[in-house]
């Protein structure tokens, strides 16, 4: 019987469990319009059925705002990382031309169950990165810095990181046995040392890049600016701080503060 | 006390741009503060307002005022607002943009490199400072920011992938700790402190499909109600007008995009017509040509009318039968504005290109009201700054001693609808000012929790242990999802735009039915690793609670009074309910009991809320006090 699926149902093929003890599970959905990998699992929840008729536990996913300004959802579908909202099934089975939309769970981080990994490391990466404006209180003193349309809109699009994976997953220098602090991490350096207060701290930032790591582990391959969501030209990104890096070595050398 | 050593413990629950702001300030002040979060705090749900925030700082040269602001926001409102908390949070809008600029918000810019500013609904004014149409996912980055530097100091921890469950409550009544599960493996812990902050934002998964993110199940608030909570103005439901259809979620099109010049309309029909609401029966436009229905029958405020009247227009339009192929949705056109327009909210486009395919630049998007925002949540409290007992009562606090609650989830700043662009603020400026209150309510107690006996944690977790135990050993035929659903039909159908009384008491009856039910489910998953049903089966319960609530308040106002519309009430009636709406849970009952107290209306007197020719104001605010101090 689920030999032949209906024109109007296609599998969703999902690689789920617990470390030790993954295996693929497939459910047979119907097909409907505007039907999304979320909306998917959604119905995966509330009836549990897959393919072999056989009742078996929910499938864990991770979730928040379906419409892909949260990076919760981030996972592997058909092979690329991304998020699940905004992957539409119709366009899904368009691309591959078979009936099957394949998901898994991002392979670079620890694995929590099914689809749910903890991406707890890329926020430790913003702490050892001072990833933020170091600002003297919370009270009113004041507009900040006048800012160039231009450069407002060059901070935004780099402010607009979800730390939602998808460049990490698909990196390949990127793995377990590497301490790559990954690119969303040094185009958040970017990102502050090119606020005009931010920047106070660039030297410090630079410094983190510069240890085992850091930049230098980039292998230039360039998988992350093509698959991230967000389109951050993020090998921009790790040129430019490839470079503040070496500038910052002889600054070092030199012994002086940068006085710009 | 300087930063490094930890101070007095509080616990915020809630890792939005409320419960941010208020670690951020508490950390300030010197104490030691754990948040709560059931997600990284970086994905809460604050990351979905997309188009600005308001603070009116005149830089447009339209002698635009934080007064001018506040009467729009109380008008907005339809007078529901208690007025000295809505005038405050006015005034300190303008410091808290600054502040968020010094932050490095990237706030859009006018050529010079001053903050821009749009127009935003309900007002005449520019005053919405923006960045492009993520301006919540922006703002809540840069507070991420701030509050990651106290966390490396040390004086902030956070609890993320862990669920609030239950308030420890002490023998005087007051808040000294919670009963957190940790999501990841079932396990129960309680955490200790002398206040608790909840912003926990809005309740939008009652109704299932709404603009909200799956965060928002108001599970938080309705666990606190049914502890003695009391829970204000639940009737009151925000439904914007512009959403995107579709299975899993309905996705805000931002009120932005009609700022910057977008406009509604369907094709018109002159043998039909429509009672606008100046009296006059219009036809419904030109058979043929697109009708701008909000552009005609409001004229002076267009498409930018409050969002409880647009959302009502374009519903009596779709029952017309004008809606696109007959169907309930309309158009929302921005092909016509030039490219540099589109591009400042070019995020919200994406967001329709993406899940629609259809190219917004090209052809009018499709859309539809939906389910967006709560005005009401937990009562608290807000002594003026003139008021005699001023400094013995807390601002923020609710009826529970200790007990704090912030941001959407709390009731207090929008009345009866809120106007767009003021949700991150109230957000940020509850925050802050729990963040002052609470280091005042400490100095307050006679002892800390540590001197206290230690019998009411154990006490509180025994009772979530049994909780626990009871759900995932209940072994009945109904299925926790199938019932939301449920629920979800009835409140999205009767307890949304229009209302009537039959109907309410059905649904009030239909929920309890539900309720019995619940009792009877099977979870499909008992295990104890990110058992996800579990979780939901666990929030489901006070969700109904709440449901009961928004229902029953429903029922009981017999007025038409912002975005509560019942039809055969037609008007405000200030005489009988300029009052708030007050729930308070009684377990030997089988509904919530219903009280009300009056509006605090010292600073305005309520005026006929008129969006088709009224002209620019100039309101006179009484008794306003002389020793307003600011949170900023």
């Amino acid at each position: 019987m689920a030999d032949k699926p209906a024109l109007k149902t296609f599998v969703l093929k999902i690689y789920r469990g617990v470390t030790g003890n993954q295996y693929w599970e497939e459910f047979e959905l119907e097909r409907k319009p505007t039907y999304n990998i979320t909306a998917a699992l959604m119905d995966v929840q509330k009836s549990p059925i897959n393919r072999k008729r056989e009742r078996v536990t929910p499938v864990a996913w991770e979730q928040g705002c379906l419409e892909e300004v949260c990076g919760s959802c981030s996972m592997l579908i058909n092979g690329r990382p991304r998020q699940g909202c905004t992957a539409l099934i119709d366009q899904l089975l368009k691309a591959t031309g078979t009936n099957t939309v394949t998901i898994a769970p991002f392979t670079k981080f620890p694995l929590i169950k099914d689809l749910v990994v903890d991406r707890t490391s890329m926020f430790e990466s913003l702490k050892r990165i001072r990833a933020w404006v170091d600002a003297d209180d919370s009270y009113d003193r004041g507009f900040g810095p006048k800012m160039s349309p231009k450069v407002q809109e060059a901070l935004y699009v780099l402010s607009t990181c979800m730390t939602c994976g998808c460049c990490s997953e698909a990196c390949p220098q990127t793995n377990a046995r590497s301490k790559f602090i990954g690119p969303a991490a040094i185009s958040q350096v970017r990102l502050f040392n090119s606020h005009p207060v931010g920047k106070v701290m660039a030297p410090e930032r630079l410094h983190v890049l510069m240890e085992e790591g850091g930049v230098s582990d980039c292998g230039n391959a360039q998988n992350c600016a093509a698959v991230c969501p967000k389109e951050i030209p993020l090998t921009e990104s790790i040129a430019l701080m490839g470079r503040a890096v070496v500038k910052q070595a002889l600054k070092d050398m030199v012994g002086l503060p940068d006085a710009e | 006390m300087s930063p490094g050593k930890k101070g007095k413990e509080v616990i915020v629950v809630g890792g939005g741009l409320a419960g941010l702001s208020a670690a951020m300030k508490l950390a300030e002040r010197g104490c030691h503060v754990k948040i709560i979060s059931v997600t990284k705090v970086k994905r809460s749900h604050s990351v979905c307002a997309q188009g600005g925030i308001n603070a009116a700082m005149n830089l447009k040269n339209e002698d635009d005022s934080p007064y001018l602001h506040a009467y729009d926001t109380m008008k907005g409102g339809d007078f529901l607002a208690d007025q000295p908390p809505v005038l405050e949070m006015c005034l300190a809008a303008p410091g808290i943009i600054r502040m968020m600029d010094r932050f490095g918000c990237p706030f859009n810019r006018t050529p010079e490199g001053n903050i821009d500013f749009r127009r935003f609904g309900g007002t005449l004014y520019h005053r919405t400072a923006f960045c492009s149409a993520s301006t919540g996912q922006q703002l809540l980055y840069a507070l991420d920011e701030q509050v990651r530097r106290y966390e490396v100091l040390g004086q902030v921890e956070k609890y993320e992938n862990h669920e609030f469950m239950r308030l420890v409550i002490d023998e005087e009544g007051r808040a000294r700790g919670i009963v957190v599960m940790d999501l990841f493996n079932l396990k129960l812990d309680v955490l200790k402190a002398d206040a608790v902050i909840f912003g926990t934002g809005g309740p939008g998964l009652i109704f299932k499909k709404s603009t909200n993110s799956t965060f928002c199940t108001g599970a938080s608030n309705g666990r606190l109600y049914m502890q003695g909570m009391r829970y204000a103005n639940g009737e009151f439901i925000q439904i914007h007008p512009t959403a995107i259809p579709a299975e899993d979620k309905l996705r805000l099109i931002s009120e932005s995009v009609r700022g910057e010049g977008g406009r509604i309309w369907v094709y018109g029909d002159s043998s039909k017509s429509i009672l606008a609401p100046d009296g006059r029966t219009i036809p419904c436009g030109v058979t043929g040509q697109p009708w701008y229905f909000l552009e005609e029958m409001y004229p002076l405020f267009g498409n930018l009318v409050p969002r409880d009247i647009g959302a009502r227009e374009v519903l009596r339009v779709c029952e017309l039968g004008l809606g696109i192929d007959g169907q309930m949705q309309v158009y929302l056109d921005v092909s016509h504005l030039p490219e540099h327009i589109q591009h400042k909210v070019e995020s919200v486009l994406q967001i329709y290109r993406k899940f629609t395919g259809e190219d917004p630049k090209k052809v009018p998007m499709r859309i539809f009201p939906a389910v967006h925002y709560s005005m009401g949540g937990a009562w608290v409290d807000w002594p003026a700054a003139d008021d005699p007992d001023r400094w013995e009562r807390f601002r923020q606090m609710t009826n529970i001693p200790g007990c704090f609650n912030i941001g959407e989830s709390e009731f207090q700043y929008h009345g009866a609808n809120r106007l767009g662009a003021n949700s991150l603020l109230s957000c940020i400026f509850g925050g802050l000012t729990a963040g002052n209150e609470i280091p005042r309510y400490l100095e307050t107690l006679k002892e800390s929790y540590g001197n206290l006996p230690s019998k009411m944690f154990s006490e509180a977790m025994a009772a979530e242990e049994s909780l626990k135990h009871d759900l995932l050993s209940r072994s009945g035929k109904e299925n926790v999802h199938k019932l939301h659903d449920e629920l979800a039909y009835l409140m999205v159908q009767n307890v949304t735009v229009k209302r009537d009384n039959e109907t309410l008491q059905k649904t009030l009856e239909e929920i309890k039915k539900i309720r019995e039910r619940y009792r009877d489910i099977r979870l499909d998953d008992t295990g104890s690793i990110l058992n996800q049903t579990y979780a939901f089966a666990n929030q489901f319960g006070p969700m109904l609670e709440l449901a009961l609530v928004i229902t029953k308040g429903a029922l009981l106002r017999n007025e038409f009074r912002g975005a509560h519309y019942k039809p055969e009430f037609p008007t405000r009636d200030d005489e009988h309910w300029l009052k708030t709406t007050l729930a308070t849970y009684d377990a030997k009952k089988d509904e919530p009991v219903i009280s009300y107290v009056p509006v605090d209306t010292r600073h305005l007197k309520p005026s006929a809320r008129d969006y088709t020719k009224a002209k620019k104001v100039v309101p006179h605010f009484e008794n306003v006090p002389t020793n307003i101090q600011l949170p900023v």
